[in-house]
């Protein structure tokens, strides 16, 4: 009978053009978050949105890459020219060698790069090489950018070179560099310095002081875009947190979900079933629950123990196994207690148990379901608002996190719209999803509404 | 039952009927009141006993009073020259002074107990951080600063939602299956993201892409002296929160009104004045609103106390001096008799609601009179 019941309503469900979309969402939802958590394992994860070394060969703060695309296009992405593609010329003289590696690449973009840096590797050097660097413009210009000493691992930040910058008439190496002759900073205020598109080189002259040790060098031009949800202020790829926010986000209100709604359901109908005492303590509790504000609790467990998003579903879970649906529930129990089929149940001797887990509870799990698939997003958009607080899981990346993240930068005064659109939209999404489903769920489930 | 004894012709029985209604109805509320009492007896302790972590706040506490003490000591010229041990023994005393203010040096249980019995007296006491604007240390004076923002606030928003979905939920019960029911219908999912979601859209869209009003607070900096510029001032930085607010609850309130409204007016007995031929707004008041009012009023209760709470996170993204984000800050300091006292007044605000609906039913409805009420 059952299985009837269900089936039925399945196929009721398809009648509703909002439940199917719901679904469509849900399912994309839960394909990304199977692609996401086999793709990009959890430790790797983790170690990888700490941040750092993973990360340096991106821009900071770019925008996505389809952004762009709608703008009209034009701005450019992340360029890295390495000595291993170059052209060395070797030349030994006594006690070393010299090298030439021009590292030449052609610039066609419109917009200027977000920033230059030459990344130097010269491991197992007894005397440190030195390097003298040479512009060369498609013009022919050449503009000397100095002579370094280089370490082990030398990284050459030439965007910040303040020297630089004021022998390119006050302007930043990246856009300096790359300008058409005669740009300089006042006449820059008056019309915005274009790009001089053509072949660039970088020359460089190393010195090395070792018969066989390498030098290998990266000029990396940073891009104004990067991938598909840009970069954050820690050069961190976006894409990462709004991938893994996905099953985290599921997860959390999925588990959040079937926590409160399955154990509040339990207890309303052992009250209901055991009546007395038993009832009465549960109602009391749940009074006392619903005293206890239950977003500052989370924030004061948050504060004062740890924001670890497991402790947070747990004690969501316990702040809701009281919580005020137990009324309805009772209502709803109530009198299928007075039931004849329970009252067959005990002729035949069933025990207590199995008649509350068995006859009580299925009676009642058709009108549970809408409510429970609407209590799902609320759940997601809890763990975001915590995250939105500051109280996000430290380790994990989630979309709360990003919010952040963009909050605390003050990403919509600098204009970094995507950074907040991305996550926001997401989050949006996966409310809709589910509301959708869960609303054409109650109107198929819940008999009072199927009429209307 | 008691009811229908009375009504037997005789005038006596009815009265006695009435004073036992009476008496019933005087050990209910006396029941009542003493179940609402432990709950907000339970209610609070376990807020204080969570806000000080089971006394391990005090540990951190301490070792603050110490940093600061030792920090006061070593900067202050005055002890420059004084021998090491005398400067340690002066910084003991200070911790001490300090520790025995807060009285940390007695067990946590027996603090617990005083804490609870000064709560419940409403006793809020004095604040260990904060203080508010003025420079009160006093916890009332802190939460009474910050009262009314979020009372104008989410008042304004609550208010505006809750009459125009009652209203509108009216007008489309009766227009049940048009184009504008189905849109509603359909727009009721969007409630599933809360208030400040809605928030960062309209301040990206209104204060960033078209900066048409103010991105938070409360008030323009420096605020306007004359009161209607101040006044014109804060309504336009109320524009985009209660919009957020509006924006989230609308769509779903009315779609939950309309079906309520819809489900009532199925009920026989409108169908009955529908078939007498009654005029339809005589329906809608005598038939649909009268029996579904104790609901309307629950709920508009209820909602008078949520206002009271505010809302931490939408106080925090519009920046708006409420009582949400006080509480906010009140918990990153570990200022407990704040956080407690922001407790205690809505657990006591909400323990009166509850019992005044549960009057207000007594009274309303007979089925609670005659079965003791829900228990």
């Amino acid at each position: 009978m059952m299985g009837g019941r269900w089936g039925e309503g399945l196929r009721e469900l398809r009648r509703y053009p909002s439940a199917l979309m719901g679904l469509a969402i849900i399912a994309a939802l839960v394909a990304i978050s199977f692609y996401t958590v086999v793709a990009i394992p959890y430790s790797e994860a983790l170690a990888q949105w700490r941040g750092g070394e993973v990360w340096q060969r991106n821009p900071v703060n770019a925008a996505p890459v389809w952004l762009d695309r709608l703008a009209g296009g034009g701005a450019p992405r992340t360029q890295v020219v390495t000595s291993a593609e170059a052209e060395v010329e070797e030349s030994a003289f006594t006690g070393g060698r010299r090298l030439r590696i021009p590292l030449a690449f052609d610039y066609e973009a419109e917009q200027f790069p977000s920033e230059l840096t030459l990344f130097l590797h010269a491991r197992g050097h007894d005397q440190r090489p030195f390097v003298r660097l040479l512009w060369q413009t498609p013009d022919g210009r050449e503009v000397p950018l100095g002579g370094y000493r280089i370490g082990a691992e030398e990284r050459i930040s030439l965007s910040q070179d303040r020297a630089l910058e004021r022998r390119l008439g006050g302007l930043v190496p990246h856009i300096g560099l790359l300008a058409e002759p005669g740009m300089t900073a006042e006449r820059a205020a008056e019309a915005a310095p274009s790009v001089l598109p053509g072949r660039y080189t970088l020359l460089m002259d190393v010195l090395l002081f070792d018969e066989a040790a390498r030098v290998d060098a990266e000029l990396v031009l940073y891009g104004r875009v990067h991938g598909l949800a840009g970069t954050d202020h820690q050069r961190r790829d976006l894409s990462l947190a709004l991938l893994w926010g996905t099953p985290v986000a599921l997860a959390f209100g999925l588990l959040a979900a079937v926590g409160t709604t399955v154990t509040t359901l339990v207890i309303a109908a052992v009250g209901v079933w055991y009546r007395g005492w038993v009832d009465a303590t549960i109602q009391r509790l749940t009074e006392v629950n619903m005293i206890l504000p239950i977003l500052p609790i989370l924030v004061m467990v948050g504060t004062l123990y740890s924001t670890s998003i497991w402790l947070m579903l747990g004690v969501v879970v316990v702040l809701g196994i009281f919580s005020a649906s137990i009324k309805m529930y009772r209502a709803m129990l109530l009198p299928i207690r007075e039931a004849p089929y329970i009252e067959a149940a005990r002729a035949y001797g069933a025990s207590n148990a199995r008649i509350v887990l068995r006859y009580l509870i299925p009676r009642i799990l058709p009108v549970l379901i809408p409510t429970f698939v609407t209590l799902i997003p609320t759940f997601v958009f809890l763990e975001a608002s915590l995250a939105v607080l500051g109280l996000g899981d430290p380790l994990l990346p989630t979309w709360g996190k990003v919010l952040n993240d963009a909050q605390s930068q003050s990403a919509l005064y600098n204009g970094y719209y995507y950074w907040v659109v991305s996550p926001a939209v997401l989050l949006m999404l996966t409310g809709l999803g589910f509301a959708m489903l869960g609303f054409a769920l109650d109107r198929v489930f819940n008999p009072r509404l199927r009429s209307l | 039952m008691s009811r229908k004894s009375g009504a037997s012709a005789i005038q006596r029985p009815a009265r006695r009927g009435r004073l036992r209604d009476l008496r019933r109805l005087l050990a209910y509320t006396l029941k009542r009141l003493l179940a609402l009492f432990v709950t907000v007896l339970v209610g609070v302790y376990l807020t204080i006993v969570i806000a000080n972590m089971g006394g391990q706040v005090d540990e951190l506490r301490r070792v603050q009073i110490r940093s600061e003490a030792a920090e006061a000591v070593r900067a202050d010229p005055a002890f420059q020259d004084m021998p090491a041990e005398e400067r340690n023994a002066l910084i003991e005393r200070q911790v001490a002074l300090e520790v025995e203010r807060l009285r940390l040096d007695e067990p946590f249980a027996v603090r617990s107990v005083d804490y609870l019995q000064q709560a419940m007296r409403l006793d809020l006491g004095r604040a260990e951080q904060m203080h508010s604007d003025r420079g009160s240390r006093a916890v009332y004076d802190i939460i009474v600063e910050r009262l009314p923002a979020t009372l104008l606030l989410f008042g304004t928003a609550n208010l505006l939602v809750f009459f125009t979905s009652v209203f509108v939920a009216l007008w489309l019960s009766r227009r049940y299956g048009s184009a504008l029911d189905r849109s509603v219908v359909a727009l009721a999912p969007t409630s599933a993201a809360p208030g400040w979601f809605y928030g960062i859209f309209l301040i990206l869209v209104f204060a960033f892409v078209t900066p048409l009003l103010p991105p938070g607070g409360m008030v323009a900096v420096p605020p306007p002296e004359a009161s209607w510029e101040y006044a014109a001032s804060v309504a336009r930085h109320m524009l985009l929160p209660v919009a957020a607010m509006f924006l989230s609850q609308i769509f779903i309130s009315i779609y939950s009104w309309r079906t309520f409204f819809l489900i009532h007016s199925s009920e026989d007995y409108v169908e009955m004045a529908r078939a007498k031929g009654l005029p339809s707004h005589t329906i809608e008041r005598r038939y649909i609103l009268r029996p579904t009012l104790s609901p309307i009023v629950t709920s508009f209760l209820l909602m008078l106390i949520g206002l009271w709470s505010g809302a931490i996170i939408l106080e925090q993204v519009f920046n708006w001096p409420g009582l949400g984000s006080l509480l906010f800050r009140a918990i990153g300091y570990r200022d407990t008799p704040v956080i407690i006292g922001a407790v205690v007044i809505f657990a006591y605000l909400l323990a009166a609601t509850v019992f005044v609906l549960d009057i207000l039913y007594a009274l309303l409805d007979p089925r609670v009179r005659l079965e003791g009420g829900p228990s």
